[in-house]
């Protein structure tokens, strides 16, 4: 009896150093932070509006946040382009809609396109590059922003366009507190493509793929993986998880234009940078924070008007960088010689 | 009866380093081939060349196919199953997840295959959720050459089995090597260090010097052989 317990004991042990040790007291943390919410959501009918349309804006932010987490993972390589490349699919589901597609079919046509256009930017333009060196690859994604922006603006122009409402433009009535049908919507849309794109990592053949490829491109060469097309194809899920994030910032700033996706970008950083660069989940969880956060600071903290947003994203991004690099779910990785 | 592996005058460099200066070797199907010769002869570097990470010319042949130029994952997918020296384990992965990344090129199910490989590793079976890094060294280099049997290659390429093991586990990864060699008819070609351990397990052997072969015979003569004694043996 005693041994079994120790053994279990030891296993949880075992279990807790694989994650890096850190990771219970950041799981309290953020239950004592939803319990905080919690609280203030049934004390303030404006903090639980607050708190839903932040946990909607941050889950945008984390979708973008984990494209830039995939995409940094297998390369090393930060995608500034992930944002704007969003922006582009967002004017593609736009155009589709003016040519008579609804707007759920134009939705999924628009993910298909993003998944290629991810391929094929990767193989075109960052294959020829990825060998040689990770700032070479960084400096084709800042070019590639510049590029994705002209060539919006040039097909597109630069005024407003305006898309239909993917949600019905009714409250719901939760305990007396009326939420506007459109924040639990995109809330559960982004979560069900996190929730996808994760399950094929983590069920798949292929996703098994990935990651090896990722972690360890030589070795996972030698087991018969194709590295380059795993590369190619890391990109096209990431631009699809981009999409998606674009096509649920647009009904929440209500229209769209060639800046759509810019601030998101910066709050998809922090929110990366805050869960821990290599870290997918993290990022999902960062983006979550930095969204009620950030939601909650506007209206309570007088000092911070919404114009202050973006600067107190920067805020968090540079802390964060400079107290915990490794953010709050990266992990030192257990590797014995 | 041609050879399974044949290389000839392969050459090989690292940008401007020339490492390989006309490699000659043959393996045949069904035998253990030792490489041996000092630090720097070009060991590692001759099996990166069958596996094709480094640039090389010359002609690579395997099963009568012409390797030259294939990449890695493509010299894999013909059966040719590469341990590098050191990490060629997963450590972020399960154990589990190892193993079936080396059925990555099989379709349908690998169960036999599994069962196959925990028939000469059992411990594995138990550990299977287990992420590999925590595994011991030993443990991981178990694992990395049962992650290449898993592929069921016709060739194994083993760069370095010894490489920080105790001896105790040395002797125990050359005991399954040998049985999958006799019982399976694993083809293995084996860089080491540990000459006496490679002879022994060996047909035949190979003593590279600064990129050439310097000498090459059955185990038998290259244990007799005095420069070999000397030099690798240290008797």
């Amino acid at each position: 009896m005693a041994t079994a317990e120790t053994s279990r004991l030891d296993g949880l042990r075992s279990r807790g150093a694989a994650l890096g040790g850190a990771v219970s007291p950041v799981v309290l943390l953020l239950i004592a932070g939803a319990i905080g919410l919690l609280i203030g959501c049934l004390r303030s009918d404006v903090f639980a509006q607050l708190t839903v349309q932040g946990l909607a804006i941050g889950s945008v932010y984390g979708s973008l946040a984990l494209a830039l987490v995939l995409v940094y993972r297998a390369t090393h390589v930060i995608n500034f382009a992930q944002g704007e490349l969003a922006m582009l699919t967002t004017y593609i589901a736009w155009q589709l809609i003016q040519w008579g597609l609804s707007y759920w079919e134009a939705f999924a046509a628009t993910l298909v396109i993003a998944f290629v256009l991810g391929t094929v930017l990767q193989v075109t333009l960052l294959r020829p590059v990825q060998h040689r060196s990770v700032i070479a690859a960084v400096i084709v994604t800042v070019g590639l922003f510049i590029l994705i922006d002209g060539v919006v603006s040039w097909i597109w122009g630069s005024e407003l366009k305006f898309m239909p409402p993917p949600f019905a433009r009714t409250n719901y009535d939760v305990g007396g507190v009326s939420i506007a049908r459109l924040y639990p919507g995109i809330f559960v849309v982004v979560l069900i493509s996190v929730l996808l794109v994760w399950a094929l990592f983590r069920f798949t053949k292929l996703g098994l793929g990935m990651r090896a490829a990722a972690l360890r491109p030589q070795a996972a060469a030698f087991a018969g993986v194709r590295v380059d097309r795993m590369l190619a194809i890391g990109w096209g899920l990431a631009a699809v998880l981009g999409a998606v994030a674009g096509l649920m910032a647009e009904p929440s700033q209500f229209f769209l234009d060639p800046t759509l996706m810019q601030p998101i970008l910066v709050y998809a950083f922090a929110a990366a940078v805050l869960g821990g660069l290599e870290s997918p989940a993290g990022a999902v969880v960062g983006g979550l924070i930095i969204g009620v956060s950030l939601n909650l600071l506007i209206q309570y903290v007088p000092a911070i008007s919404s114009t202050l947003q973006t600067p107190v994203a920067f805020a968090v991004l540079i802390i964060v960088l400079l107290i915990k690099p490794s953010g709050l779910f990266g992990h030192r990785t257990v590797r014995r010689v | 009866m041609t050879a399974l592996l044949e290389l000839e005058d392969v050459e090989a460099r690292y940008g401007p380093v020339h490492v390989l200066h006309g490699i000659s070797l043959a393996v045949e199907e069904g035998s253990i081939v030792a490489v041996l010769g000092p630090n720097g002869a070009g060991k590692t570097t001759t099996l990166r060349a069958i596996s094709g990470t480094v640039r090389r010319s010359g002609g690579i042949r395997f099963a009568g196919r012409s390797l030259g130029r294939l990449g890695p994952d493509g010299v894999a997918r013909l059966g040719v199953a590469h341990v590098p020296e050191g990490r060629g384990t997963f450590s972020e992965l399960t154990v589990w997840e190892n193993l079936k990344l080396g059925a990555y090129t099989r379709r349908g199910s690998i169960q036999p295959e599994l069962e196959r490989v925990f028939s000469y590793f059992p411990w594995l079976s138990e550990r299977r959720r287990q992420q590999a890094g925590t595994l011991s060294g030993g443990e991981q280099q178990m694992l990395a050459l049962a992650r290449a049997f898993v592929l069921r290659p016709r060739l194994l390429l083993l760069d370095e089995p010894s490489l920080g093991l105790a001896p105790v586990l040395v002797a125990e990864l050359f005991r399954i090597v040998r049985e999958l060699n006799e019982r399976e008819g694993l083809t293995v070609l084996v860089v080491e260090q540990n000459a006496q351990l490679a002879l022994q397990a060996a047909q035949t052997g190979y003593v590279l010097e600064a990129g050439r072969v310097a000498l090459s015979g059955t185990s038998e003569e290259l244990r007799s052989d005095d420069s070999v004694r000397r030099s690798y043996l240290g008797y």
